[in-house]
């Protein structure tokens, strides 16, 4: 059995939001909402939703940025609390991000070398020069940096080379766990693939596991071993990835694999495979006064109860998980 | 089929640098048709958005742009700016990647959208307002009416790049340039904005769409056309460049878009190596270091765009069944 890394149960994340007047109450704004969630070792885990379905909002919580209201974040066996400062700076040796922006997160005033070296000290403490030297440059050649990339600035590179600088700063102390918050999202197809198959390397060789964030189901299927659906702060689906792309039960993940744009104008021209989901995702401000499912509004297959009464996660005989009134009923193929 | 609507003759383009002048864009033609959706696909820095910012004189300082470029008939990089001033904006309405660079932020969705037109002189208020509601129907902004209130900020992301494209719109135009419209986008709005921009189309308006993702061209785009370092290597009707991309370059670019049905190897078709730098010419094809099919004739001499029909193909070794009819 292979080793627990993060176990996190029932997490939600709230945030305050403007009162009603002077001294009305305080409101909130539900960000993540009763989320469970496990990665054991070298396993990929991904996590799909739309802007503001809290999928950063999560990571975040579980990079200890952000404080939960309720739930707990266990790292290998040990609970993590924000004051805790020894504990998360030992947890972060093990657990690494990357984010985005490629060249936000790195700092333009620091050579790429200086940046990778930065996370080495800031993770391991002071070490020889030449010792860090070393690792610095092991560690831009495993990204598939050439050295001497180390002495440019982020602004030389382009926004692929700066992605995988900043995936050598994170994983330069060698983690365990890398949590890429869409991390190739902001870059062209051809880069994006580039970096995808790093990060497949990178498991492979070290045994990394990943919790890989992105909106794009087709993206996610090629790196996880399994795939979270995330609508609004809770999960809608969780599956096996074989099980969710051969059988997607939750509209919403039909949904989103129809907005999945098919390279092929021949079959583009035939219907799709699914309805598209219909208008903006919602708002979290504005699901928090419903009191059914988030997706309601949305969905092509919603009815009274789904609009009165929250559907449980429940689990059918594969091992698939669902957060459907209708998941039974809904017909077999997407 | 009559004249093209726009008409692009080895246009090239320039940017002055204290270390010389680099070229963005060098000696590219092509045509837009009226009612016809031309896709232009490739990597940053390869020229595509500097292509038609130079072809509408919108380049940054520095920029330089030359060659011909005629629009209905009117010649636009000539000494005479008139025809140019009276085209932007009007006839010719452009799109970009982050809506928020396009709406001005302590103005009114209604407020801009009918200055565009409010400005010119080309309707009164009452009619520019109900030409607003018009184009925010036709994006399918969700309550139009509400939006006219709204300031950009008040948006969601989606929701501004449908009051962006409503606001090309505004003046009923007879081509749009959209630049990256979708790629700030999530997948779900992405579909839907490019539902919209597909709609325009099919309303005979004609669209440029300029992205890095093939896989979004496939269900609006009529031709294609693949640019690499400053060039246009391929173009092809959608079908044909799909079914047989001739450029291995367009065929490396195919093979990189994530697909729901791929097989499951654990790994992307990847274009190794990088882009050539902004400027950097080389002896031969610009694609030569990265192409797996280059031989020795395709480091030394640079192959010609190879016009056959509606395609053409800059490269030495074409792929064997280019030229394929589906």
């Amino acid at each position: 059995m292979s080793e627990h890394l993060l176990q996190v149960r029932g997490l939600s994340v709230r945030f305050p939001q403007r009162r009603a007047g002077l001294f009305g109450a305080h409101r909130w704004l539900t960000a993540v909402d009763g989320v469970d969630l496990d990665v054991v070792a070298g396993q990929s885990v991904g996590i799909v939703g739309e802007s503001g379905c809290g999928k950063s909002t999560l990571a975040r919580a579980i990079l200890g940025l952000v404080k939960p209201a309720a739930g707990s974040i266990d790292w290998r066996g040990t609970p993590v609390r924000l004051g805790d400062a020894a504990g998360l700076r030992r947890m972060r040796r093990e657990l690494q991000a990357v984010f985005q922006d490629p060249v936000g997160s790195l700092d333009p005033r620091m050579t790429i070398g200086e940046s990778v070296a930065e996370a080495l000290v800031a993770l391991e403490g002071r070490q020889q020069r030449a010792a860090c030297d070393a690792r610095v440059a092991a560690t831009l050649g495993e990204v598939g940096l050439d050295v001497v990339l180390a002495r440019r600035y982020p602004h030389e590179l382009s926004g692929g080379q700066c992605q995988r600088a900043a995936i050598a700063r994170a994983i330069v102390a060698r983690p365990r766990l890398l949590v890429c918050d869409e991390a190739v999202s902001a870059l062209d197809v051809s880069v994006q693939a580039q970096i995808v198959n790093l990060l497949g390397e990178l498991r492979e060789r070290h045994g990394l596991a990943l919790l890989f964030i992105s909106h794009n189901l087709a993206v996610v299927r090629h790196l996880s071993d399994e795939v979270i659906v995330l609508y609004l702060g809770r999960v809608v689906e969780r599956a096996p990835r074989e099980a969710l792309f051969a059988m997607p039960r939750h509209p919403y993940t039909r949904a989103l694999l129809a907005a999945v744009p098919e390279p092929d104008p021949v079959a583009r021209s035939a219907e799709r495979r699914a309805p598209l989901a219909e208008g903006e995702p919602a708002s979290p401000q504005a699901s928090a006064a419903a009191s059914g499912c988030a997706y309601a509004a949305r969905c092509p297959f919603a009815d009274e109860r789904c609009r009165r009464e929250l559907p449980p996660l429940e689990r059918d005989a594969a091992g698939h998980f669902i957060a459907c009134h209708h998941w039974r009923a809904l017909p077999r193929q997407p | 089929m009559g004249a093209p609507l726009l008409e692009i003759r080895d246009l090239s383009v320039e940017f002055a640098t204290p270390r010389g002048p680099i070229a963005a864009v060098r000696e590219v033609s092509l045509e837009v048709r009226r009612g016809e959706c031309l896709a232009i696909v490739g990597e940053s820095g390869s020229g595509k958005s500097q292509l038609f910012l130079g072809s509408f004189g919108l380049l940054a300082a520095g920029g330089r742009a030359e060659g011909a470029v005629r629009f209905d008939g009117r010649d636009l990089l000539g000494p005479d700016t008139s025809p140019l001033r009276e085209l932007r904006g009007t006839r010719v309405a452009m799109v970009f990647q982050d809506p928020m660079n396009a709406l001005t932020p302590h103005l009114t969705i209604g407020q801009q959208l009918c200055e565009v037109v409010l400005d010119r002189g080309l309707l009164d208020a009452a009619e520019a307002r109900a030409r607003c509601l018009e184009a925010l129907r036709s994006v399918r902004m969700p309550d139009p009416e509400a939006r006219l209130r709204q300031y950009p900020h008040e948006l969601s992301g989606g929701q501004r790049q449908r009051a962006a494209i409503a606001m090309a719109l505004m003046t009923r135009p007879d081509l749009i340039v959209a630049d990256e419209p979708t790629t700030a986008l999530d997948v779900t709005v992405q579909a839907q904005v490019l539902d919209v921009l597909r709609e325009a189309r099919d309303l005979g308006l004609a669209l440029v769409l300029i992205t890095h993702d093939l896989g979004v061209v496939a269900g609006i785009a009529d031709r294609v056309a693949v640019m690499y370092a400053g060039r246009i290597v391929e173009s092809a009707p959608v079908r044909e460049l799909f079914a047989a991309p001739a450029h291995p370059y367009t065929a490396a670019l195919l093979a990189s878009v994530p697909r729901l049905d791929a097989p499951l190897t654990g790994r992307l078709e990847a274009i190794e190596g990088q882009p050539p730098q902004p400027g950097e010419e080389r002896h031969g094809c610009s694609f030569a270091p990265r192409c797996p099919s280059a031989v020795a004739q395709c480091r030394e001499l640079r192959p010609a765009l190879q016009v056959a029909g509606e395609r053409s193909v800059a490269c030495h070794a074409p792929r064997a069944h280019a030229g394929a009819r589906p």
